[in-house]
């Protein structure tokens, strides 16, 4: 029997096929089709020139409105309406918009619409997060969205992978973000390209499934088609409490073969930041000098989940953000919104001077809340730092942890949180 | 089938939010996305292209966001072919699905210049620089993905039915 890594098994049980070897090419049955504000309407456009009349599976299909929402402008009115009124056509049960929104890939795995071996498509890059929870997820374009809505399939080149080896567990300040942005760092923004990242290891138990899903998220930053994680005892208990339907558990062969075997000590991991302009520039502490700021940013699908909200909040706690740093946190759905706000943190972020916003993906692709001016520097928990990608092509993004972005928020230049508080 | 025109080059990792910037993602207007394509890393690529010019660029072209409407904005450019060292995967796929040629071949995104006249046969895979007299040859295209450039993208073939999709 051939031996397959994690996702080729998952690709070849939704291709009804026995196994499935690097470089085929399959057609798979996927189990959600996702879309957001900007993709969807070029998708729904595409829908109707296949005159299919109705979408393969109304469960199966999830449209977010969460990039330029609250409505940026008029011509984003239009886009959203556009989907609203689709959504109402093809009666999508899972449409999510204004009092019920969040960021599309803090949304799905909360209301529980992923689960471990599915098979996802998403027209937003980062739909490569629910591999966090051991499933093969991937973006694609509006086209394949289109097609996957009326089809209940997709087409895939089947993808040869790297390993992963977690060992040890994280100290201090350093978190899920900090390992994704090294590995970034390590292997390049092309250095998994077409391929899967599979995350395995002993360390693999002591991340959190905020850490999983944030380090998952950014994948795509390496070229990945998938990051996918070995499914254990936190994976399946957080399943269970977000009601996600039954979980199907896929292991890789233990003699598959992989194009690269990487071992990443995670006591070794400091906080890292991403310098301009690509997610591969990154440094640590002892390389970074004094780099005034002049905005943060606190969200995301990366970065924006109630755990980072509860690190950021532990550090802004009781002090004030520098003058003239514009620091901007977006809890990332209506329901980590509540719960912060149940929580007291909230309150933490006003007091210290921070403004907070409603779930959007806003200012992480330079859409609205928050756009940066010529010149201007910006510490974000976003996942991407390329030209003109928060505002101005001569503004700065730098990437960063919640907690690197909470200290750099108080000192009003890029620092670590031992700056500013005890560990 | 084939592509003719001149070469526009530019170097590695452009990503999607420089082809076509977040600002202007409020609209599905091709030719309006047309008008800012590659904007925010050259303002002189809309007045310079012409219907047919070729774009030459390094390795991973289209990073980032999955943003159809980067491959759709060069399309609408009037460009007839992109050679890259190598692609993103969500651009690959974004570009065949919208019928935009697309083609890998490290020596001859290292070797043509801009302004190079440059001809693509897509049945042969040989692309040749008419400027500096030389070929290159690459994988042809297997028949689905030219039948689905022929017909402007994935939807026309599934419409028209000449999209076989089979596990074999």
């Amino acid at each position: 029997m051939k031996k397959m890594t994690m996702t080729q098994k998952i690709l070849a049980q939704h291709a009804n096929l026995p196994f499935v070897t690097e470089g085929q090419l399959i057609l798979a049955n996927v189990d959600m089709v996702l879309g957001n504000d900007i993709t969807s309407p070029v998708a729904i456009g595409e829908f109707k020139k296949l005159s299919a009349g109705k979408v393969f599976d109304k469960q199966k299909v999830s449209l977010v409105m969460d990039h330029f929402t609250p409505n940026k402008d008029i011509k984003a009115a239009e886009q959203c309406k556009m989907c609203r009124e689709f959504a109402s056509d093809m009666e999508i049960v899972n449409f999510y918009d204004s009092g019920e929104v969040g960021v599309e890939h803090a949304l799905l795995p909360e209301k529980g619409l992923v689960t471990a071996g599915d098979v996802v498509i998403g027209a937003d890059s980062h739909t490569c997060t629910y591999g966090a929870l051991g499933a093969f997820s991937t973006g694609v374009g509006s086209t394949d969205m289109a097609c996957g809505m009326v089809s209940g399939k997709a087409w895939f080149k089947v993808p040869s992978a790297i390993k992963f080896v977690l060992k040890g567990a994280l100290t201090g300040w350093a978190s899920g973000k900090d390992v994704i942005l090294h590995i970034i760092g390590k292997i390049g923004v092309d250095g998994a390209l077409y391929k899967s990242m599979e995350f395995t290891g002993e360390g693999l138990h002591t991340l959190s499934i905020s850490e999983r899903l944030c380090m998952a998220n950014m994948a795509i930053e390496a070229g990945a088609k998938n990051g996918i994680f070995e499914v254990d005892d936190i994976t399946l208990e957080f399943l269970t409490y977000v009601g996600a339907k039954k979980p199907v558990v896929y292991q890789a062969d233990p003699d598959a073969e992989y194009d690269e075997v990487i071992e990443i000590d995670l006591s070794e991991i400091t906080p890292t930041v991403a310098f301009p302009h690509l997610p591969e520039n990154t440094r640590t502490f002892d390389q970074i000098g004094d780099i005034k700021i002049d905005q943060v940013v606190i969200g995301s699908c990366t970065n924006g989940r109630l755990d980072d909200l509860i690190v950021a909040a532990s550090i802004l706690k009781g002090k004030r953000v520098a003058k003239n740093v514009r620091t901007i946190v977006i809890p990332a759905t209506q329901k980590i919104y509540l719960e912060a706000m149940e929580l007291g943190i909230l309150k933490i972020f006003i007091e210290a001077g921070a403004l907070v916003s409603t779930p959007t993906c806003g200012p992480c692709l330079g859409g609205h809340m928050g756009i940066l001016a010529k010149g201007e520097r910006a510490v974000a928990t976003t996942n991407r730092n390329f030209v003109g990608r928060m505002g101005h092509p001569e503004s700065e993004v730098y990437l960063a942890s919640p907690a690197v972005a909470a200290a750099s928020a108080i000192t009003g230049k890029i620092s670590q949180p031992k700056e500013v508080v005890a560990e | 089938m084939n592509a003719n025109g001149k070469a526009i080059k530019y170097g590695d990792n452009v990503d999607t939010d420089v082809i076509i910037p977040a600002r202007y993602l409020n609209t599905t207007d091709k030719k309006e996305l047309a008008s800012h394509c590659m904007e925010d890393i050259d303002a002189t690529f809309v007045k310079i292209v012409k219907p047919g010019d070729i774009i030459v660029a390094g390795k991973n072209f289209g990073c980032g966001s999955s943003r159809e409407h980067a491959p759709i904005a060069i399309k609408e450019s009037g460009i007839s072919l992109i050679i890259a060292k190598n692609f993103a995967r969500i651009f690959y796929r974004n570009s065949i699905n919208i019928g935009l040629p697309i083609v890998e071949c490290a020596s001859a995104a290292e070797e043509i210049e801009a302004g190079d006249e440059i001809e693509m046969d897509f049945d042969s895979g040989i692309i040749r620089n008419k400027t500096k007299g030389k070929e290159y040859q690459v994988e042809p295209f297997p028949a689905f993905i030219q039948s689905i450039i022929k017909e402007g993208g994935l939807v026309g073939a599934l419409k028209n039915n000449v999209f076989g999709g089979t596990n074999q």
